[in-house]
């Protein structure tokens, strides 16, 4: 079934998520010593509360039905085919980053992203890649980064948006340094390793609660990278924030800024203000859009992002974001629906351009 | 929005400034957040009983971060204006004098609201001294600030972590009118909707008071979800995470249900966070309506109707039509002045605020909103 009016023609949806595989699938792509360590060890399960399987968030309805996000085929009758878009990003949420032994994680992380080339991105050229870090050991990851960059099909990096430190810190910069070295680009996915209380106020009760809070763990991590002076060491950086929502954005950098004016000392090496370095080096996912269905809500909220070019389009499938075609708001224009669908992802994702 | 003051700054003389000023004194600023503060440990002491004094001298503060201050040096010494040191010694907040002629006479403040930090006994470890050092708070308050000054209203501060002992001090202050409201600050060991705290919320409504929401506070995590930051300028933008889990806590948990006559006031979080939170909760709540059936209304409605939010640090977007919009989106009647003075980021009821604020919404952030949340007449 092909959409109705073609609106999504040559769209790059920034964020997809293929079915999570068990550690059995991925235990495939192991060698000996890691195989057996899964059945030994009896790793039968690794899943995370980020996404009940049957809760609604979890999958659309139509699309639960269809079993759409099992394989390719499916995945592009739902999507690719009906929407016709150019590509889509693939960014898998196996719980890599729950393991406290670095090994583990860099042998389920170097698995899982072996596992996302053999069996998505071969098997449709649409399909582009995240490589999943194993952010437990920054020289694990560095060593990812390398072993993926000759193959161009993976076009960012892929980190959670809470783990065990803020992702400013300079003990990462040797990650920032290899992505920017091979023009990946960074992204910072909703989610936590659930290595600290998901709240600085302890753990939250209800899973609407754990998803709300995602972005009070983008607006740290923003702080952090803004502060830290990432952006400063590494000018060419881009970071895309997932499925973190939009509009909290704007309000958090008025803050940010405003107390960098008051205590810049603290950060010499801020050269300018984080609202700046945020406008250059920023992105985010579209969906899940968190604006109210009204024309005058999001046009004051698209002013206050002072930006066109900071907004992605992605459609989170199969996460239950929106329903039928409306994964962008009727009222944008389409000189900003033209940027948001196909001219800024392209300018986020430098290896999206380059022949795989 | 109607904006009906030019939008360009006047251009005025010191003369006009303060004619200007004097002129707007009359409108009687209630403000929501101010800090006393104890000229010497003594002054905190003369309150505990003999038992909690002598435990104070031999043990000391022992809070949920391994460090009886904040671990963020502060941008000021004690985060206070530079001006704001008494001449004669002690410590910005402690000398009435200096308080009423640097602040409430300077700004025509009719009411200032206080709310105790340092000292005062929120995060203590030892459940027993925290109890002790929350009844000296209010003691100390009202002996040395509220009583001789009628100006300064004081917070009833409660053990966050003892519930029983924080009703029982609610119960022990709430019917002196001295107290204006419950006090307690934003990083809690659960989040603040947790049914462990609900007694509280109980008393609070029981007796009309608001809950006054501060943000600080140590309750034993890292202060944010992907651990500690590295600067002071992260944990000060960052207060604004600490209220949205609040506010999504108390709102998602049922405690406006449980509790609707209940009114929170989130203190020196800024504001601008709030529209996007609501939006965000209703969007998650038509989603996940089933995990929370005990909600009767959209999570937006439960925050219009019992979240106010104090002004102070305002936020300051490059186009002040911004700060406009969430202003209107919040309500302007959800809106308290706070100056937190004697603080370094000391917002001032006049200048703090762009141009181009209509006087009736200046009128009402200043002084009616204040009014009736506090029930001041």
């Amino acid at each position: 079934m092909l959409s109705s009016n073609g609106q999504y023609q040559g769209a790059i949806d920034c964020d997809i998520h293929p079915r999570v595989p068990t550690p059995r699938m991925l235990a495939r792509y192991m060698d000996d010593h890691w195989r057996d360590t899964v059945e030994v060890r009896g790793i039968e399960t690794w899943d995370s509360i980020s996404y009940p399987p049957n809760a609604p968030l979890t999958s659309r309805p139509d699309w639960r039905a269809a079993g759409a996000d099992a394989e390719p085929a499916r995945l592009a009758e739902a999507t690719l085919d009906r929407f016709g878009f150019a590509h889509a990003v693939c960014n898998s949420l196996f719980a890599v980053q729950f393991f406290r032994d670095h090994n583990l994680a860099a042998a389920f992380a170097r698995a899982l992203n072996d596992w996302l080339a053999a069996e998505w991105l071969d098997r449709d050229s649409r399909l582009k890649g995240s490589v999943v870090l194993p952010m437990q050991s920054v020289e694990r990851s560095v060593e990812e980064i390398e072993r993926r960059a000759a193959d161009h099909r993976f076009v960012q990096v892929l980190m959670l948006a809470m783990g065990e430190h803020p992702l400013g810190r300079s003990m990462y910069w040797p990650i920032f340094a290899a992505a920017e070295r091979h023009g990946f680009t960074v992204g910072i996915h909703a989610g936590s390793s659930y290595h600290h209380a998901l709240t600085g106020s302890g753990w939250p009760t209800y899973y609407l609660e754990d998803y709300a809070a995602q972005s009070s763990g983008f607006q740290a991590q923003l702080a952090s990278l803004i502060c830290e002076g990432v952006f400063v060491k590494f000018p060419k950086l881009k970071v895309v924030l997932i499925e973190s929502g939009v509009t909290w954005l704007p309000p958090s950098l008025w803050r940010l800024s405003k107390f960098w004016r008051g205590v810049r000392l603290e950060v010499p090496w801020l050269d300018r203000s984080p609202e700046e370095f945020a406008r250059d080096h920023i992105r985010l996912t579209f969906q899940p859009f968190d604006a109210p269905p009204s024309a005058a809500h999001i046009g004051r909220i698209m002013d206050q992002l002072k930006s066109d070019e900071m907004l992605l389009f992605a459609t989170d499938f199969p996460h239950w974001q929106f329903d039928d075609d409306e994964v962008l708001p009727a009222c944008l224009s389409p000189a900003l629906a033209r940027k948001i669908l196909i001219d800024n992802p392209l300018a986020a994702y430098p290896r999206l351009g380059r022949p795989a | 929005m109607m904006l009906d003051a030019p939008l360009a700054p006047e251009l005025e003389t010191d003369a006009d400034q303060r004619l200007k000023r004097e002129a707007q004194s009359r409108l009687k600023i209630i403000d929501g957040d101010v800090h006393p503060a104890a000229r010497s440990i003594d002054d905190i002491k003369a309150f505990l009983p003999q038992r909690w004094r002598e435990h104070l001298e031999i043990y000391g503060s022992r809070r949920k971060l391994g460090m009886s201050y904040e671990p963020y040096p502060k941008s000021a010494p004690r985060a206070c204006r530079r001006d704001a040191w008494p001449d004669d010694g002690g410590n910005p907040g402690s000398d009435l004098d200096l308080i009423r002629s640097q602040y409430l006479d300077a700004y025509g403040i009719e009411y200032g609201i206080l709310g105790p930090l340092g000292l005062s006994g929120h995060s203590e470890l030892n459940q027993e001294f925290s109890a002790a050092l929350t009844a000296a708070a209010n003691d100390w308050q009202k002996e040395l600030f509220a009583k001789p000054e009628p100006r300064l209203k004081a917070a009833i501060v409660v053990p966050t972590e003892n519930t029983p002992a924080a009703v029982a001090e609610i119960e022990r202050c709430a019917d002196d009118p001295v107290y204006a409201q419950v006090f307690m600050l934003t990083r809690t060991t659960e989040p603040l909707g947790n049914r462990r705290y609900w007694p509280i919320y109980a008393a609070a409504e029981r007796h009309g008071l608001p809950v006054g929401l501060h943000v600080f506070g140590s309750g034993g995590h890292a202060y944010t979800g992907t651990g500690w930051p590295s600067y002071y300028v992260e944990e000060s933008a960052g207060h604004a995470t600490s209220c949205q889990t609040a506010v999504t806590s108390l709102v998602i948990e049922g405690t406006f249900e449980r509790f609707p006559r209940l009114k929170v006031v989130m203190i020196e979080g800024g504001f601008g966070w709030l529209p996007a939170l609501s939006w965000r909760l209703d969007k998650l709540f038509e989603r996940m309506r089933s995990e929370v059936p005990h909600l009767k209304k959209k999570p937006s409605e439960y925050i219009r109707q019992h979240i106010w939010v104090t002004t102070q640090p305002m936020e300051e977007p490059q186009d002040r039509k911004h700060l406009f919009d969430v202003m209107e989106w919040i309500g302007w009647d959800r809106l308290l002045f706070a100056s937190d003075y004697p603080h370094w980021d000391f917002d001032d009821p006049f200048r703090a605020f762009p141009a181009g604020l209509s006087q009736e919404h200046h009128r009402q952030i200043l002084a009616a909103n204040g009014r009736t949340v506090y029930r001041l007449a």
